[in-house]
This record gives C-alpha cells, structure tokens and sequence, in this order.
C-alpha cells in the first residue's frame, strides 16, 4: 500500500538566507531531516514540546511554507515541484483546522462567507442559491444551526468557533486535514464534543489527520499511530499502543510519565526531567537531547543516533533504546 | 480536624454598574486548613479566578455580601493599609503568566531582595544568602551566578520557578496560584507541580491550587471545590471525587476526560455550553445541560446537601437518591 503523503528528509530552517539582520547566527532549525508516513483514513497525532517544530512541520506539508530540503509526495506526486497554480488545486485535497480557527479570518465576514470561501475558490458549487444550501448543509453537520450562517465570529462561543473551522475544512472533501491544536483552546466539557464530532466526521468520510496536540490523553483517544518531536526531529514514532505501552526513547518515557492523569492511585513514579528545553536556534550536537537525558552517555554527546526500528512499525532514535523500565500507568 | 487558615462564607461578586450588577460569583463558601492544599476546578468563567483576587483584594468588582477570614480576621473589613502587610507575609499568589508578577527591568535577585526588605528583612547579608537559599529550593542552576540575570534571560519553566522563589521566601501561611502550570510543556509542568509539593512539605505552607486540569489537582491536592458558572457546586477530598461524584457536572467533567483503557469508546460530552457570567437568576445554574433535571431545578437553586463527612454537594436528583436531607457545607 503506498501512503496517502510521504514526508522525507523534510528540513525547514528560518532565516536561512540571512535575512534583514544579516549574519546567520539567528537560524532556527525548525524541522530537521524528518521522515515519515501517513495512509489513507488514518489518524498521526505529532506531539512534543512547545517549539519543537509540530506547527512548522503541518505546514511544510500543506506547502503553506516551502521546505528548505527534502521532498514530500501527495498520492505519489512529489508536491515541492509543484507550480503554485498547481498547488492551488492540490490544497483542494489538503485542509487545516487551526487552534482559533478566526485568528486569521476578517472579523467582519460572516459565518456563511467564512465556510463558502473554499467552495467558491474551487467552484465546488455554482451560484449564490447553491452555496448557501451547501453552507447550510455543511454547519448541520457540525452540528450548528443552519440560521448562524448569517452571524459574525464574535457571536460565537470557542466550541462553535471551531466548528465552524471544521466545517470550512470538511467543505471541500479533503483527503487530508492538519489539526494544528484543534482542541487546546477549549473547557474540557466542549473538548469531549468537538473531538466527538472529528471522528464522526473521519469515519464518515475516511480522510486522515495529523493531529497535532500536546494533551497526552486526548492523543491516546484520537491517534492510531503517534509521532513525538524534540527540538525538530521525530525521536520516536508508532503504533499509539506501543508508544503508550512500551516507549523506548527516554524523552517519550519522560514525556508519558509526566502527563497528570485525574486517577487514584496513580503510581507516581515520575521521570522528572533536569534543565530546561534547549534552544532551537542552538540545537546541542550528538544526540540533542542528551543535557536532559537521564541514561546520557559519552556517546550520545557526539554521535546522532538513527531513527531505527525498535519493534514492528516502531522507530526509535536513541544509542540505548530498549522498553520503558518505568511504568507509566496504573494498571498494566 | 485542622482549624482554618481561611474560610470564605457566602461570598458574592458583581461586576458592572451598581444599577445593572452582573453577578459572577455567588454565595461561595470554603475552607482551608492550615497546611492544607485545596484545588479549584470549573470551566473557563466560572469564577476561578475573580474568588482568588478577592482573597487577595485584588478585584476590580465589589464584593457585596460575604466575608473572607484569614486566621479569623475578616480581610474585607481590613483598611488598604493593612494589605500590603498580609499579601506576600501571609498569603502570596502566582499566576499563569510569570511576566506579570515579575518585573521586567530589576534583576531577579534585587526583585525577590525587595519582597524581603519589605517583610522586614534589613540585613542585606541575609537578605542576599536567603535569596540564593530561594532559588536553589526551585532549582535555578548556579543561584549565586544568576542573581544579576534578568527576567528575560530565563525560560518560561525558570520564570515560573523564579516566581514561586519570589512568592515563598518570606515563607506565607498560604499561597494562591492561579493556573501555575498552564501554558508550560508536560515535563516542566511536573517539575513545577514537584517543587510545589517539596515546597509545600518543607514550608508547610497551605496551597490553593487553580485549575481546569483535574489531572493537575489530584496530582498537588488533598481536597477539592468544584464551581460552576460563580457557584461552589461540589467540594470533597480527592479521591471521593474521583471515585464518588455527586453532582452530575463534576460526573460529566471526570467522564468527558479521555481514560486509559477507553480509546475505542466514544467520549461521553456534556450537551451545550456554559451560560454566560449572571445569566442564570433562579434555579440549578447547570440544569440546561443536566441529563437529570427535574421541574424543581428551573424554580430553586439546590443547597449544598452533605453526602458525607468530607463531601458535599448541590443537587436535588442526587441528593434524593442517596437519601441525603441535610443541608450545609463539608465541615
Ligand atoms: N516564521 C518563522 N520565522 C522564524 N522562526 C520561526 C518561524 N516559525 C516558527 N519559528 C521557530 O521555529 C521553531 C518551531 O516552531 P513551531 O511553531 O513549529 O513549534 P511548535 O512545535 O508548533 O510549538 P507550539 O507547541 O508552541 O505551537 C520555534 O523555535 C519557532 O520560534
Ligand atoms: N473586570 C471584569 N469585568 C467584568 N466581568 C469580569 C471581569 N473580570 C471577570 N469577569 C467575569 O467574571 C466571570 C468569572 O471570571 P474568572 O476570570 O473568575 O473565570 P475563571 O474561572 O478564572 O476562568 P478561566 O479558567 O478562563 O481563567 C467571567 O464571566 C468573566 O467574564
Ligand atoms: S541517544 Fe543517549 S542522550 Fe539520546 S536519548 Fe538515547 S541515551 Fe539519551
Ligand atoms: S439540581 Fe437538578 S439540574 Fe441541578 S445538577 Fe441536580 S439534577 Fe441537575
Ligand atoms: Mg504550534
Ligand atoms: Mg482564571
């Protein structure tokens, strides 16, 4: 089976060309050398640290930034060849739900001119009449009242906004959709429904997601496969049971152990990380998690260790990488 | 039973002009015993954080009925001139966003300097070593060497860090914080959920904790009030909370939270959204979203019914059903 988009050796450093400052001591490698799948219908969560890269590396693959090496392939095409007239249409098939979907969006615009903007760019429906029973069919079935289509942003509620953000990417029957953070905004009672609601909309229409999030409880529920990034790089990726269930990078086991969980009898070993997130502009060599690394050895400080299998369909970049010693739950 | 440190009794807060008040917080009560960590949980906007500035008389609202004592003082009758006295000495908060308890252009060591000399700390030797102290309990690396930095040369785990510092070293009877940990990554949120437990134990000092993250709470609290659009809605010790909820908002809240072991499920959700601040003047505040309201929950709001010794909570339906009669807090 080939994959429905296939990243490889995808890098992304800002400021590269030296920018207004000139000298190249403010490059910030984004996302370095990263390599990986995602098929048809299936759901990659991508989580890590604030700044590792989850936001940069969405956007490498919708091609909203252009990669500065590597390729990515889109039902097999390689789309870094892509004109941009050609990339237009291939955005038909690739949509992206944002943390606040208005952020970036007129508050002025209605709700019916936010979600009939994709239908009209890609003359999906035609006339004026066409689109408004398309919109109206699009918020039923994220579950607004189709007479909101006339209201402004600002009338709505975090939840609703969202929805509405869902329903802009569903309009065009992507095969793809990035989550950047789709449910981080929202009170915990609303995040139950709208993440509900996005896998109501998956089974119905079999796209896949990446779905960026930093709520390891909320990726355990949503993800069939999870990839977890440091400082730009995936250091571990597979199937959500193995990663939750057996972890071999230290950074993933830390990661696990940390999340708070509202459970009894929670066995609390945690693996409390020493010293703080390296910058990404001064990426440390070797391994670059070696200075919060608790099993570090001399090795790791100068040799970058491979992103290697560790089991079937798991990958793990790590010189000592074996089994989680530490349990991470409860129960096991 | 430990006698309390701070006990607020029917506290209400209005925002908005005298003629048209809009109530935001309403008829809360709770306690907290010395040494002990209290959590408070509830969604965005149901009054969290106005409660906690009030504590502190911090609000920009009127608290028009209640009192708040510390150490049996009711710190609304107290004149402004006794506050700066009680916050930092007795009670200290932190908030969310570091920056903006810390200021930008005093180095650090002169900024958690200051907080002593102001609590009567006059020996500069002193006053210097105790800062150093400080900040190796929160695990600055090279204290002495950072004494000079200035805010913006920590991360944001370090400035929380450096806050917590600034809040403890004149060691308060209690400290507020307000979302701690929110907008930190997983790892360092457990570095500085552990240093407010080690705190804690060497200080033993008593801690309200706020949070929406009940996963945060159970990790830091002994006890928890839960609110809901401004109302106290439940309050019981951890674990009975986690095991034995009574009101059916906290029920949804914990069964809304995916669980390990329930990935194939679908997530049970709460219908609807939280009623805007003062939208609710009669009835249960949570009966447009309850699967078990009753005509009585549109007419009256619900006492706190006490379902047990540490457990209390305000629902008709549950109460009810597990034959509770009596009204009134959890001692
Ligand atoms: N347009 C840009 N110009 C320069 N640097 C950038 C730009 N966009 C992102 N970066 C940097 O690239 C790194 C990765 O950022 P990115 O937004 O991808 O992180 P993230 O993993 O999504 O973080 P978060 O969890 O906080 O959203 C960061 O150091 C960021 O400061
Ligand atoms: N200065 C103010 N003027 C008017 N209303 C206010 C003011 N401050 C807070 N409120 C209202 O009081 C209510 C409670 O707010 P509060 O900040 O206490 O909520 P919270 O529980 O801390 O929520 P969050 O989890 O979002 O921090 C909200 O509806 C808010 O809009
Ligand atoms: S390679 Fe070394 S430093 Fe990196 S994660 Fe493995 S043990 Fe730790
Ligand atoms: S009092 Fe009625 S509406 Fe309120 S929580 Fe109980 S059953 Fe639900
Ligand atoms: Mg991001
Ligand atoms: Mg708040």
């Amino acid at each position: 089976m080939t994959a429905l988009i296939r990243a490889e050796n995808l890098g992304k450093t800002f400021g590269a060309t030296g920018g207004w400052f000139g000298g190249g001591s403010d490059q910030v490698r984004a996302v370095d050398g990263v390599t990986f799948d995602v098929d048809a219908g299936e759901t990659l969560a991508l989580v890590g640290e604030s700044g590792c890269g989850k936001s940069t590396l969405g956007r490498l693959l919708l091609r909203l930034i252009d990669p500065t090496d590597g390729t990515i392939r889109f039902e097999g095409q390689d789309v870094t060849r892509l004109s941009s007239a050609e990339m237009r249409m291939m955005r038909q098939r690739m949509q992206i739900i944002f943390q606040d979907p208005f952020g970036s969006l007129s508050p002025r615009r209605t709700i019916g001119q936010i979600i009939g903007e994709p239908l009209e760019i890609f003359g999906l429906t035609r006339g004026r009449r066409a689109r408004r029973d398309r919109v109206a069919e699009l918020l039923q079935q994220v579950g607004l009242p189709p007479a909101y289509m006339d209201r402004l942003p600002r009338q709505f509620s975090g939840g609703q906004r969202q929805r509405v953000g869902i329903a802009r990417a569903i309009a065009v029957n992507p095969a793809f959709i990035v989550a950047d953070e789709p449910v981080s905004a929202l009170d915990v009672s609303i995040q139950a429904q709208i993440i509900n609601l996005m896998q109501d909309l998956q089974r119905d229409a079999g796209f896949s997601y990446l779905f960026i999030a930093h709520d390891l409880a909320v990726v355990r529920h949503i993800a069939d496969r999870v990839a977890v990034m440091y400082l730009g790089r995936i250091v571990e990726v597979g199937p959500k049971r193995l990663i939750y269930d057996a972890p071999q990078h230290p950074y993933t086991q830390a990661l696990l152990s940390a999340a708070p969980e509202p459970e009894v009898d929670t066995v609390s070993r945690r693996i409390i990380l020493k010293g703080d997130v390296p910058s990404p502009s001064n990426i440390p060599p070797g391994c670059s998690f070696h200075t919060r690394c608790p099993i570090a050895q001399e090795v790791c400080r100068r040799d970058r260790p491979p992103l290697a299998q560790v089991a079937p369909g798991q990958l793990a970049a790590c010189h000592f990488a074996r089994p989680n010693p530490i349990p991470t739950g409860n129960a096991a | 039973m430990t006698p309390d440190l701070l006990r607020l009794t029917d506290v209400t807060i209005e925002f908005g002009s005298p003629k048209k008040p809009i109530r935001v917080v309403e008829g809360v009560s709770f306690s907290i015993g010395r040494g002990e960590s209290v959590g408070l949980v509830g969604e965005s906007g149901s009054g969290k954080s106005v409660t906690s500035l009030a504590i502190m008389r911090l609000i920009g609202g009127r608290v028009v009925q209640g009192r708040i004592e510390f150490e049996g003082r009711n710190l609304l009758d107290l004149p402004a001139s006794a506050l700066p006295e009680i916050r930092g000495r007795d009670i200290a908060m932190i908030f969310q966003e570091p920056m903006s308890s810390l200021n930008p252009l005093m180095t650090v060591g002169d900024q958690i300097g200051e907080a002593l000399l102001l609590h009567g700390w006059r020996d500069r030797t002193k006053r210097r070593e105790r800062t150093i102290e400080m900040l190796r309990l929160v695990g600055i690396p090279n204290a002495e060497g950072r004494l000079g930095a200035y805010p913006h040369q920590f991360s944001g785990g370090m400035r929380q860090r450096v806050m917590i510092a600034m809040a403890v070293a004149c060691e308060p009877k209690l400290l507020i914080a307000d979302e701690p940990t929110t907008a930190l990554d997983v790892t360092i949120q457990a570095q500085v959920l552990d240093l407010m437990k080690t705190v804690r134990r060497e200080l033993g000092m008593a801690i309200l904790l706020i949070s929406h993250d009940l996963g945060v709470i159970a990790d830091v609290c002994e006890r928890v009030v839960v609110m809901y659009a401004g109302r106290v809605v439940e309050e019981a010790d951890i674990r009975t909370i986690l095991t034995r909820p009574q009101h059916p908002y906290t029920r949804g809240l914990l069964r809304s939270v995916p669980r390990r072991g329930h990935e194939a499920e679908r997530l049970y959700q709460i219908p609807g959204s939280v009623p805007p601040a003062g939208s609710i003047r009669q009835g249960c505040p949570f009966r447009d979203r309850c699967e078990l309201a009753v005509s009585r929950c549109a007419e009256e709001m619900p006492p706190m019914f006490r379902f047990g010794p540490s457990q209390s909570a305000a629902c008709w339906v549950t109460a009810a059903a597990e034959g509770v009669t009596q009204a009134g807090a959890a001692a």
